[in-house]
């Protein structure tokens, strides 16, 4: 019964981008968005489903194969299900954001000629993200994890005749691969240490190889759980975007909006948490590895941060913001604090889905123009896109109330508590990030709403708010990130929720010290004006407000005061262009000379032509010989001949 | 068990089609094209019953075929498959009605004679895959280089003389020291039946230079860094037929020589240098992958990618010592084993469809250099959306046919070797990095010229040959075990064989 559904869930989008995909041109514009929006609004309906069956009549975990991909040496590689209340949680996300986004899409994308393809992508992405979340083994979350990537290289590349789209979705590619590099010989690991890739086995055989060692270097044994660890966890900071992996996620603003809030900044690069988490089984083995975690965190969450201050462009600020947020994310798992990552993934995924389609709101408003330096004063033409921005942003901030505050507090709390190296460096990087948050988060509010307007004339007359297909999903996203975690916060973070789906080792809880002061959300939102990060964070808002709304002057001159420091940041520390140096044209170097001096110089030209060049001259000395004179040939002959006899002769004697 | 000789017909079908097809000549074209089609339709037809009743649990021979042929000397018309040449055999009637529908609208001088070329090499290559007889084998490995060596010197391209010299004298040169290596294995045997030849005792040091020998014949042609530089030469010059052939099917004769040869008749040589093959093969992924990234010829790229790919046969094979040593039992190994088996099958598919998707731009453009492209989607977007599928499965995305192989081989690896795996693993950046970087530059993109401006996208011919690859490429990548399954038996009975030492 549950298995149909689960089947249903994955299945209908897939069926949606395909028809969309194949039959676009027959099927019109409206057809294609009528077909994937039904097909996406079934997934959403029954994912919701399973989350109510699983709250309110204890829904039995499900665990079972659809069918044998593979057997193997003994091993059978199945593709299955496994749905727990962690992957009910995600499929809810995935879904829900996910319908909004094809709803959005139809105003945002109306008049490009792509439309139809553009919506058999954003399905697609919606059963990979499915099957992704939905993997009972290793093999199939790999699966769900390079066709998400896939997907989000086609949408990357959308607009394929802008040079800058093509090449950011290349370098997202790669960036990734580089991540799933890891990642594979992570699996690998698993599979050669438990002899399967299925959770349900591996998970139950972990506690047996901790201790076990593996000789990476000759005679120098390396704990085996953290070889493992820390290989499946390059491959999430690829797809979630750690440093130093993060480089592909801003530039992947190329793309069309819509994606930028469903795969860039909802689901996709969520991954990567979602995946460390359904492995807590595995992390809690390797503290080594949970340090690194923790560190990586709370690195990407601070740095990202202070990059998206020095951005104009308004998509980009939304883009470093959610490189920061994943760190706090990551800085979570770090913690152990397993639940606060999934329930930050999950509050963030609502705002900052909303944020992103409020930029894009804004972004058709402006014709396309993404430059805040050209915005000012739009709050006056686009109302419901203004109001639900502010929503997003306090919810962002973690204002005490809104949805953001219970998850970052949470996490906050954790890391402070987490009890392991690097906890220090981690708790300082994410309070002063809550202040950087603020800050930048409220210069985008105000250099895009309010002021003075800065575009030109042409553009502003034609200034309005946006059809309600766009307007529609901002307010229901908005709903979310006002209040979702006034009901969820207690369970998910302090019940006993989440069951078996996550593992903390006993003893290891960081949110305990949280549990204590828990008194419900509203009592639990009035503590937070007690505590640093809120005052932070309002420190951070006022100073947004003073320098952007009544002094835009002073912006200049503590730009010019700062130089230095601010083109680091405009440079973005200069990861790319070491990169770029490094890697892409190293890579290319390298390729040239193995070209050019291996196969040309010394294989073809020195021994494969070489060999014939000496075939050649020596039969050319041969050849001298051949004279074609008789008298030569007899001479040769009786030469010959004498030195037979003289050799039969001799032979004789002896 | 069938009861007419289903592999005979199979081999001398297409060959006889080839002939009847000469016989009509250019006179009667048209008749001649139908005639090359219905040989190579009903190759394909005829060779499905061999899936269907293929018996799948056990590792013998199977519709064996035994007539003598030179009784003096005791050598056999001796045909029979098991699941390590059936899949190959599939493979090749499959390619091969491709080609012949390939060539419709692009081969426009001597066609009668080309379309023979490719039906006589169709039933040389099954009759390969067939032999179980030594001597057989070898005759068919031979003569398969003639209508090759022909249909470059041919219809290929400017520098084919020279390509086509290259090609020939590499590969014989290789296959000659093989016959040496069969001729002493077939008087100290006594016999030139390949499964008795499995089974005769040998030194060590006679082992070595066997395998040595083999390896020659069987490294040019599969082929294996440093002795892989007349592929992409080869493959610049020849017509897109012959570059599918070539690379679909002829690359996987040095596979499949492997498994049917070097690693039964001269398992403790095997081991003994397993490190050089393994070696060899990394090089093989890395290196060539870095010299693919650079290519300015498409085809030249697709070559040198072929290489790379390969790399993963040759690792997949000689890994399984590797495991042997570390752990008991063969389960790791056979994942290697049958991960080469799978990459030989999926980049049959996906390199025939690259060749493809070259010769598609060729024949509009008459160009392959990658700068005369720019922006195909623009005028061609179905056919982008081929070459973009293609150009994933060859960086071995997951749900396509070029994950499978690369993932057991990488799996299997692991148990071995960290390193192996990691080495092997960098395919996942570097496939990536050649494939996608060819695509951005050719397909994505604004138009870059008026050549480009006027493409008219894939006719239903076209479509009809990339979309049986599709469905190929896709269907193996979702659901591998039909094809799996066919090997086990086979693969079990070699390793278990291999692991046991003939000194």
């Amino acid at each position: 019964m549950m298995a149909n559904q689960y089947l249903a869930i994955a299945l209908a989008p897939l069926f949606g981008a395909i028809v969309a995909g194949l039959f676009g041109r027959q099927i019109g514009r409206a057809g294609a968005h009528w077909i994937t929006i039904a097909a996406v609004t079934v997934s959403t309906v029954l994912s919701l489903d399973v989350l109510r069956r699983f709250l309110f009549d204890g829904l039995p975990v499900y665990n079972e194969s659809v069918y044998t991909w593979m057997v193997s040496g003994g091993i059978r590689f199945e593709v299955g299900f496994l749905v727990d209340k962690l992957t009910a949680v995600m499929m809810c996300v995935v879904t829900f954001v996910s319908l909004m986004v094809h709803i959005y899409t139809i105003g945002y994308m109306r008049e490009d000629p792509g439309y139809q393809r553009f919506f058999a992508y954003i399905s697609l992405f919606t059963f990979a993200m499915l099957m992704l979340v939905m993997a009972n083994n290793f093999m199939q979350l790999f699966f769900g994890w390079e066709a998400v990537g896939l997907v989000s290289y086609l949408l990357i590349g959308f607009w394929y005749k802008k040079p800058t789209a093509i090449f950011a979705n290349l370098k997202a590619f790669l960036v990734n691969r580089v991540g799933d590099f890891g990642f594979l010989l992570g699996i690998a690991a698993v599979l050669m240490t438990f002899g399967s890739l299925d959770y349900a086995e591996v998970f139950a055989a972990a506690p047996t190889a901790t201790g076990a060692t593996i000789e990476l270097f000759e005679g120098r044994p390396w704990d085996l759980m953290t070889v493992i660890c820390i290989l499946l966890f390059i491959g999430a900071m690829g797809k979630s975007a750690q440093a130093p992996l993060h480089v592909w996620l801003p530039d992947s603003m190329e793309g069309p909006t819509p994606i930028s809030a469903l795969i860039h900044a909802a689901t996709m690069v969520t991954a990567g948490i979602f995946m460390v988490a359904r492995m807590s089984p595995l992390y809690e083995l390797s503290e080594t590895t949970l340090s690194v975690v923790l560190v990586i965190g709370a690195f990407t969450a601070f740095f990202m941060g202070l990059i998206g201050l020095v951005q104009n462009d308004i998509k980009r600020v939304v883009a470093y913001s959610t490189l920061s947020q994943l760190g706090y994310m990551t800085a979570a798992l770090g913690a152990s604090a397993y639940s606060a990552a999934i329930f930050h993934l999950m509050t963030h995924a609502f705002f900052k889905a909303l944020l992103f389609l409020g930029a894009g709101s804004v972004i058709i408003a402006m014709h396309h123009k993404q430059d805040m330096q050209e915005m000012g004063g739009l709050r006056r033409y686009m109302p419901i896109t203004w109001i639900t921005g502010i929503i997003g942003t306090l919810a962002l901030i973690g204002f005490p109330g809104f949805s953001g505050f219970y998850s970052k507090d949470a996490i906050i709390s954790a890391v402070e508590h987490a009890g392991r190296a690097g906890q220090g460096f981690a708790t300082v990087a994410l309070v002063a990030g809550v202040f950087v948050t603020a800050l930048y988060s409220f210069r985008l509010l105000y250099l895009t709403f309010h002021g003075k307007p800065r575009m030109d004339d042409h553009t502003r007359e034609h200034l309005h708010e946006s059809p309600w297909v766009v307007t529609l999903p901002l307010i229901l996203l908005a709903i979310p990130s006002v209040g979702i975690a006034w009901f969820s916060a207690g369970p998910l973070l302090f019940g006993d929720f989440w069951g078996d789906a996550i593992f903390v080792a006993e003893g290891r809880d960081p949110l305990s010290h949280l549990r204590e002061i828990w008194n419900g959300p509203v009592g639990f939102a009035l503590h937070g004006f007690v505590t640093l990060p809120v005052w932070l964070a309002l420190g951070g808002a006022a100073i947004a407000t003073y320098i952007y709304l009544f002094n835009p002057a002073l912006a200049g001159s503590i730009r010019k005061g700062l130089g230095p420091l601010v083109s680091v940041l405009e440079k973005k520390y200069g990861f790319d262009e070491l990169y770029q140096k490094l890697f892409a044209s190293g890579s290319r170097g390298l390729g040239s000379v193995f070209w050019r001096g291996g196969d040309q110089t010394i294989i073809d030209g020195l021994i494969v032509n070489g060999s014939a060049r000496t075939v050649g001259w020596l039969s050319g000395v041969v050849r001298k010989i051949q004279t074609g004179r008789l008298y030569a040939y007899a001479f040769a002959m009786i030469l010959g001949l004498i030195g037979l006899l003289g050799f039969v002769v001799y032979r004789g004697q002896a | 068990m069938m009861d007419w000789p289903i592999l005979s017909v199979l081999i001398w079908l297409p060959i006889v089609g080839g002939v009847a097809v000469l016989m009509l000549g250019e006179k009667r074209l048209e008749l001649a094209r139908w005639t090359g089609l219905a040989a190579a339709v009903a190759t394909f037809v005829l060779s499905l019953p061999l899936f269907q009743a293929f018996d799948r649990g056990t590792p013998n021979m199977q519709f064996q075929e035994l007539v003598p042929w030179i009784e003096t000397f005791n050598l056999n018309y001796h045909l029979g498959v098991d699941g390590l040449s059936l899949p190959l055999i599939l493979l090749t009637t499959f390619i091969s009605v491709l080609v012949i529908v390939g060539a419709w609208g692009a081969i426009n001088q001597r066609v009668a004679q080309y379309l023979a070329a490719f039906l006589i090499l169709e039933g040389l290559m099954v009759g390969v895959f067939c032999a179980l007889d030594a001597f057989l084998f070898y005759v068919f490995f031979e003569a398969m280089l003639i209508p090759m060596f022909l249909i470059i010197g041919i219809w290929g391209g400017p520098n084919r003389v020279y390509a086509t010299i290259k090609f020939f004298l590499y590969t014989f040169l290789g296959s000659v020291f093989m016959l040496v290596a069969l001729i002493y294995l077939y008087l100290n045997a006594d016999s030139a039946a390949i499964l008795d030849l499995h089974q005769l005792p040998l030194g060590l040091t006679e082992q070595i230079w066997i395998f040595i020998a083999f390896l020659l014949a069987f490294a040019v042609k599969i082929p294996m860094f440093p002795v892989h530089t007349w592929l992409p030469d080869a493959h610049v010059e020849a017509p897109t037929g012959g570059s599918v052939i070539l690379a679909a099917i002829m690359l996987k004769i040095g596979g499949y020589g492997f498994v049917r040869f070097s690693l039964p008749i001269t398992p403790d040589a095997s081991l003994t240098l397993d490190w050089l093959l393994i070696g060899l093969s990394l090089v093989a992924v890395v290196y060539v992958g870095l010299v693919a990234l650079v290519q300015q010829d498409m085809k030249k790229l697709i070559a040198y990618s072929s290489i790379s790919h390969m790399g993963f046969v040759t690792l997949g094979l000689f890994i399984a010592f590797a495991i042997f040593a570390r752990t008991d039992g063969t389960s790791g190994a056979a994942l290697g084993v049958e991960g080469a088996m799978v990459q030989m099958m999926s980049h049959g598919f996906v390199s025939a469809a690259l060749f493809f998707c070259v010769g598609v731009m060729y024949d509009r453009i008459h160009s392959r250099q990658i700068a005369d492209y720019g922006g195909v989607v623009n005028t061609m977007p179905w056919f982008a959306a081929f070459m973009v599928l293609f150009a994933m499965a060859n960086c071995g995305l997951p749900g396509t046919s070029g994950f499978v192989g690369e993932f057991m081989v990488i799996l299997a690896s692991f148990q071995a070797n960290f390193w192996y795996a990691a080495l092997a693993g960098l395919t996942l950046i570097l496939g990536a990095a050649y494939s996608l970087w060819l695509v951005k530059r050719v397909i994505f993109g604004d138009i870059a010229n008026d050549k480009v401006a006027k493409l008219k996208d894939i006719n239903f011919r076209e479509g009809l040959t990339l979309g049986a690859l599709a469905v190929a490429v896709l269907g193996f990548g979702i659901w591998p075990q039909p094809l799996v399954d066919l090997m086990h038996a086979s693969v079990d009975n070699l390793l278990t064989h291999i692991a046991q030492s003939k000194i």
